[in-house]
């Protein structure tokens, strides 16, 4: 291999410019960061919000609950980020429409947040969903027995169990959206992926920098991991069997 | 108390109640019983509204259970259900299972529920276990919970559904007889059991079903001595000697 290699290059100065390489990765991780901890929270929620409602016994509840989740897991994420950014803004009434597409403030980051939110939250209910099925149906009938309203009886009997059953997958989830964020660089987030094909072209040192980016993409998903398992043990029920590393 | 008049319920094309009628009347015992599938577990359901019924009334306390008008949670506060797994909300101590509808369904104060909760635990003998999570107990002790936290709402009455039938034998003994003291002390019960002893002993009448049909309504003493029916008599006859 004939390259010119240069660890040294991430305290360098870019070009025309007075901040080093260094910042501009820091600046990226930073969007990378709001971006997928402002979808993580949407999706969360979002995600409850809509596997519980499948598993309702109203049809309409489910009917909606299975669209919203269908819209989105049908469709790739990077397709979404476009849709979101340059078509949804089309259809919206004209004077919201303008609204958003001269004066919405950090356009870029609202629109991948919002959409890897969504995205994220289709699989959020999915999951969440199979939890809950996975209950024993008399958890819902001895709620309902003592008194408590469907809602009730999903606040404080079927959801506190159905979570703790699905926090392995969620915890994939979890890190899931820390990759994902990187297709925002599409629609032009400057977050850690825009930026390290900037600092390619830049420093034109494309090995140290994507070998640097990995690095930090890695140590967030890994944080978010032991972040998940903290909560897993946490929660932990005594004299239940599910145990897991 | 308790009022089934013509109760019928169809899953599909099956028909799975066809025209039960019975009542349980202010501190009587009324034991259901018939071999499984006779439609039993589902009829005591419909009782408090966790099972949909097609035709028929069902009145609690002079209140329509079918009525689409009728506020079920508020009436199913005041009948207590227990069981045949339990039930126990798993993520909770035992104190919690107690204390949680107190609270959220009756408004009582955090610590006036915990007091109900723990002299009801003393009275099932388990107050040492109070902060065990349910995954902790033997059956047995997650059932006598399970009647505490149903004592727990002050019910007007109890439904039963099969509430010893998941125990290991050593442990039914000591569910029944905290049934039996409920009865005696004129709680209004309707049990489906097959716990012929409990039966005899404290059930004012037997209901036997079979089929989705109410086959025989008879005092205790009747069924048990002279069963009309040859499906009552075929039903005894296996249940007793084994």
């Amino acid at each position: 291999m004939n390259y010119h290699w240069n660890w040294g290059i991430f305290g360098e100065q870019v070009k025309g410019g007075d901040e080093t390489y260094l910042d501009w990765l820091i600046t990226g991780l930073g969007w990378t960061l709001a971006v997928s901890l402002t979808a993580w929270v949407l999706a969360l929620s979002i995600g409850i919000a809509v596997g519980a409602l499948r598993t309702t016994p109203s049809r309409l509840l489910v009917a909606l609950g299975t669209a919203w989740v269908e819209l989105f897991r049908n469709v790739p994420l990077l397709v979404q980020m476009f849709l979101w950014f340059f078509v949804v803004p089309e259809f919206l009434p004209r004077d919201w429409s303008l609204w958003v597409k001269q004066e919405m403030p950090a356009k870029e980051f609202v629109t991948a947040a919002l959409c890897l939110g969504f995205f994220t939250s289709a699989r959020v209910a999915e999951q969440l969903r199979a939890g809950i099925t996975s209950l024993p149906r008399g958890q819902r009938d001895a709620a309902l027995a003592l008194g408590f309203s469907l809602p009730q009886a999903y606040r404080h009997v079927i959801l506190p169990q159905a979570l703790r059953i699905v926090i392995p997958p969620l915890t994939s989830e979890f890190m899931n959206v820390f990759k994902n964020s990187s297709v925002a660089f599409a629609i032009g987030v400057m977050e850690l992926t825009f930026q390290a094909r900037q600092m390619q072209e830049d420093s034109e040192q494309g090995i140290e920098t994507y070998l640097a980016v990995t690095l930090l993409y890695f140590i967030c998903a890994f944080t978010a991991n032991r972040g998940m398992a903290w909560i897993e043990a946490r929660t932990r029920v005594p004299g239940l069997i599910a145990k897991s590393g | 108390m308790i009022e089934i008049r013509n109760v019928s319920k169809w899953y599909g094309p099956t028909q799975v109640l066809k025209g039960c009628s019975t009542q349980v009347a202010k501190g009587e015992v009324v034991v259901v019983c018939g071999p499984s599938g006779s439609g039993k577990s589902t009829l005591i359901k419909c009782v408090n509204g966790l099972e949909p019924f097609t035709e028929g009334t069902i009145t609690v306390d002079g209140i329509s259970v079918g009525d689409p008008k009728t506020d079920l949670p508020k009436l199913r506060a005041r009948v207590g259900m227990v069981f045949q797994h339990f039930e126990l909300f798993p993520h909770m101590s035992v104190r919690q299972n107690l204390a949680l509808a107190q609270v959220r369904v009756l408004g009582r104060k955090a610590d006036e529920a915990d007091a109900r909760g723990m002299s009801l635990l003393d009275r099932v003998g388990l107050r040492a276990h109070a902060d065990k999570f349910p995954g902790q107990l033997s059956g047995g002790q997650q059932q006598r919970v399970a009647i505490a936290r149903a004592l727990a709402m002050d019910p007007i009455c109890l439904l039963f559904d099969e509430p010893t039938s998941a125990l290991d034998p050593e442990m039914i003994g000591e569910v029944l007889d905290v049934m039996v003291e409920l009865a005696q002390e004129g709680m209004t019960m309707m049990c489906v059991t097959h716990e012929m002893g409990f039966a005899r002993k404290v059930a004012r009448r037997v209901v036997f079903m079979d089929h989705g049909e109410i086959v025989e309504d008879a005092p205790a003493g009747a069924f048990f001595d002279a069963p009309a029916s040859d499906r009552a008599r075929t039903f005894l006859a296996r249940i007793l000697h084994h």
